[in-house]
């Protein structure tokens, strides 16, 4: 098998594409999982349903994509801090696993309600005309689509980042995660502060979702597929690390990038593979702490 | 104790020849299985069941002075749980006919599960040239549409008109293996040559990296020996990476769904072939409309065949007098099969032979009304569309 150095260098690229839709979206079940100590199985339903808020927005109302991007992730926000008013709140005193059928529990919900309605080949979305068309690199052809996601999402991920590692509001959730009731002796509302990220984790997947939408089929399984790999990057990156999630997100993009070139066959399963060893090696993750 | 135990026998006993007394009645059992809530379901799913309700409905409902009754299942793309349920409804519910839908995989194994039983098993929506050919089982009927007519349809007319270098994208499993198999033998009869190749899992979501490797075969040719929710994500991103302008897309399998759901902007010209589409005629149109009153969509050529081969099954235990699965057989192979589906027989290896169309999506300016997506380029004839005599491995067509 010979492959030139055009075709991987394209190849790299399209992993970092991939890459930059596991980081935002593991990004966001560490950002959870570190403050609430759920494992939010209904990302993948709600990344989903942020891309067909863009979806519906455009396709009923003419609205925009520019204007959803920025307003799906807040409704679908909303929507998370209801769940977490409502639902979420009751069970953190449980074991891990019960916020996880609760979850997953609200994935087939919410799955089932859009499949009713859209069925599963899915909805047609465009990119937007400022970003329609492709750009000639020389060695391959990409889309500019493509390279806004890239753009797009690294943006997103560092200023996360900035602010949970390097501001004062970061350092208020950084304690809470470590010892709620101190935090909370302090003055600070930590309930109110788990309500609000629980909102900001689900956002990111909303965020994610509308910036999938012209790039795969919406449908109601998006993020079934998905958010399965999503889990695996969460596991090698290390649970709750968010500098971890990121770089572990784009890291296995690129990796799966390249199984796709010169074993495609186990393009599925390369994540998995990983996952196993890296767990018999450093158990807490790549970028974890043993606690 | 010992009293108990000979009661206890006694019932099971009783129990026993209750249940062989059920079976003596011959109520027609009909358990469909297929995908339903994944990649295919929009192919045939609910509207499949809906579709041979409506068969039963349309029959009376009744077959042998008994109501017709209906099982419907999931089996999510997965072999194990289709053999199992087939199984389970063949040992505890005496089903009489297993109804398999889409995914090859899951038919190749009900096949072996109905043959072992002996039961009658039809199958619409899986692709696989293999149910009747070397898997061939004296009791399956394989009634929509196969890999070998695809390709004999869409590889025959892509090579004919020019496409003479191929690249594959295709489905891991099964279904894939033999489309491309099927194909690429008719693209080299016919003098083309099939450059590369690439396998991608099932339900995979991005198609970029696999397509970048299709466009640097320098194929002119780009064939999808995929399906569903595949060939739909393969096609958008084609056109994103503006594989379109230097490769033409032949998709081999391509269903009146997947256009819908595409639209014509990003299908235009696609040429596929189908066994059947709802605006041929005044029957088609009538079926046509009565099913998307009850399901707001029209049907898929898969739902027309579900319609047809509930009716041909429900005409065949009538005729035969018993549910009995070697005179029903029997009566089937026997039988002319005549509506607006298909005209045409049950050949001794199990296949329906009817005609094909080669067909091509119309533009968006072609589309005067809602689901007018296609117009008819070739009838392909059913005798030389699907495997011949002499490409037979099946021993019961020899």
């Amino acid at each position: 098998m010979n492959i030139s150095l055009p075709a991987l260098l394209s190849q790299l690229l399209l992993g970092l594409v991939n890459g930059s839709f596991y980081a935002i979206l593991s990004l966001g079940l560490a950002v959870i999982f570190g403050l609430l100590n759920v494992i939010n199985f209904a990302h993948g339903a709600l990344f989903m349903m942020g891309a067909i808020l863009a979806w519906m927005a455009m396709n009923y109302f003419g609205i925009s994509y520019w204007v959803m991007l920025a307003a799906a992730p807040v409704l679908v926000g909303l929507f998370g801090i209801l769940i977490e008013r409502l639902l979420l709140r009751w069970i953190y005193k449980l074991d891990h696993l019960y916020g996880l059928l609760l979850t997953l529990g609200l994935t087939l919900l919410i799955e089932g309600a859009f499949r009713s309605v859209y069925g599963v080949s899915g909805l047609a979305y465009d990119a937007p005309e400022l970003l329609d068309g492709a750009t000639n690199l020389g060695f391959m052809i990409l889309p500019n689509y493509r390279a806004w996601v890239v753009l797009a999402s690294l943006v997103v991920c560092f200023a996360t980042w900035f602010m949970i590692e390097k501001t004062r509001l970061g350092a208020y959730l950084r304690a809470g995660t470590e010892n709620p009731r101190l935090v909370e002796a302090f003055g600070v509302n930590v309930p109110l502060m788990i309500t609000l990220t629980y909102g900001f984790g689900v956002a990111l997947a909303a965020f994610a979702g509308v910036l999938a939408a012209p790039v795969i089929q919406i449908s109601p399984l998006m993020g079934q597929n998905l958010i399965i790999v999503v889990f695996a990057v969460v596991v090698i990156g290390g649970m709750g690390s968010i500098l971890g999630s990121i770089l572990t997100g784009l890291g296995l993009g690129v990796i799966e990038g390249f199984t796709k070139v010169f074993y495609p066959e186990a393009s599925s399963t390369v994540v998995f593979v990983i996952m196993v060893i890296v767990l018999l090696i450093r158990p807490a993750g790549l970028f974890g702490k043993d606690k | 104790m010992k009293y108990r135990l000979t009661a206890l026998s006694l019932t099971l006993v009783a129990a026993g020849l209750a249940s062989q007394a059920a079976q003596a009645q011959e109520k027609v059992k009909i358990g469909f299985i297929t995908d339903m809530s994944s990649l295919y379901s929009d192919v045939e799913g609910k509207g499949g069941a809906t579709a041979i309700q409506m068969a039963i409905d349309d029959f009376g409902g009744k077959a042998l002075g008994q109501p017709i009754e209906l099982l419907t299942a999931d089996h999510q793309n997965k072999a194990d749980i289709a053999a199992s349920k087939a199984r389970e409804w063949i040992d505890t519910q005496g089903v009489t006919m297993i109804f398999g839908g889409t995914n090859s995989g899951t038919a190749l194994a009900t096949a072996k599960v109905a043959e072992e039983k002996k039961r009658v098993y039809f199958n619409n929506g899986a692709g696989t040239s293999a149910l009747t050919n070397e898997a061939c089982t004296p009791y399956t009927v394989h009634y929509a549409y196969d890999t070998v007519a695809l390709a004999k349809g869409t590889g025959a007319a892509v090579v004919d008109r020019g496409g003479k270098t191929w690249f594959f994208l295709t489905a891991d499993y099964a279904f894939g293996q033999a489309l491309q198999d099927d194909t690429t033998k008719i693209v080299v009869e016919k003098g083309g040559k099939v450059l590369g190749s690439v396998k991608h899992p099932l339900n995979a979501s991005d198609f970029s990296s696999f397509l970048l490797q299709a466009q640097n075969s320098k194929a002119q040719i780009l064939g999808l020996a995929n399906a569903g929710g595949d060939t739909i994500n393969s096609i958008k991103a084609a056109r994103e990476f503006g594989i379109n302008k230097t490769m033409k897309t032949a998709g081999l399998l391509v269903f009146l769904s997947d256009i819908h759901s595409l639209g014509l902007k990003n299908t235009e010209g696609l040429l596929h072939t189908t066994s059947w589409y709802w605006d041929l005629n005044d029957e088609t149109r009538k079926f046509g409309s009565r099913f998307f009153e009850k399901t707001k969509r029209m049907p898929t050529d898969v739902q027309a065949a579900d319609y047809s081969a509930t009716m041909t099954y429900l005409k065949a235990v009538a005729a035969a007098k018993t549910t009995d699965s070697d005179k029903v057989m029997a009566q089937l192979k026997s039988m002319k099969i005549d509506d607006f589906y298909g005209k045409g027989q049950i050949r001794a290896d199990g296949s329906f032979i009817h005609d094909m169309y080669l067909v091509e999506a119309k533009s968006p300016a072609e589309s005067k009304k809602p689901w007018d997506y296609l117009k008819v380029v070739a009838k392909l004839p059913g005798d030389q569309v699907f495997t011949t005599k002499a490409e037979t491995k099946c021993s019961l067509w020899k």
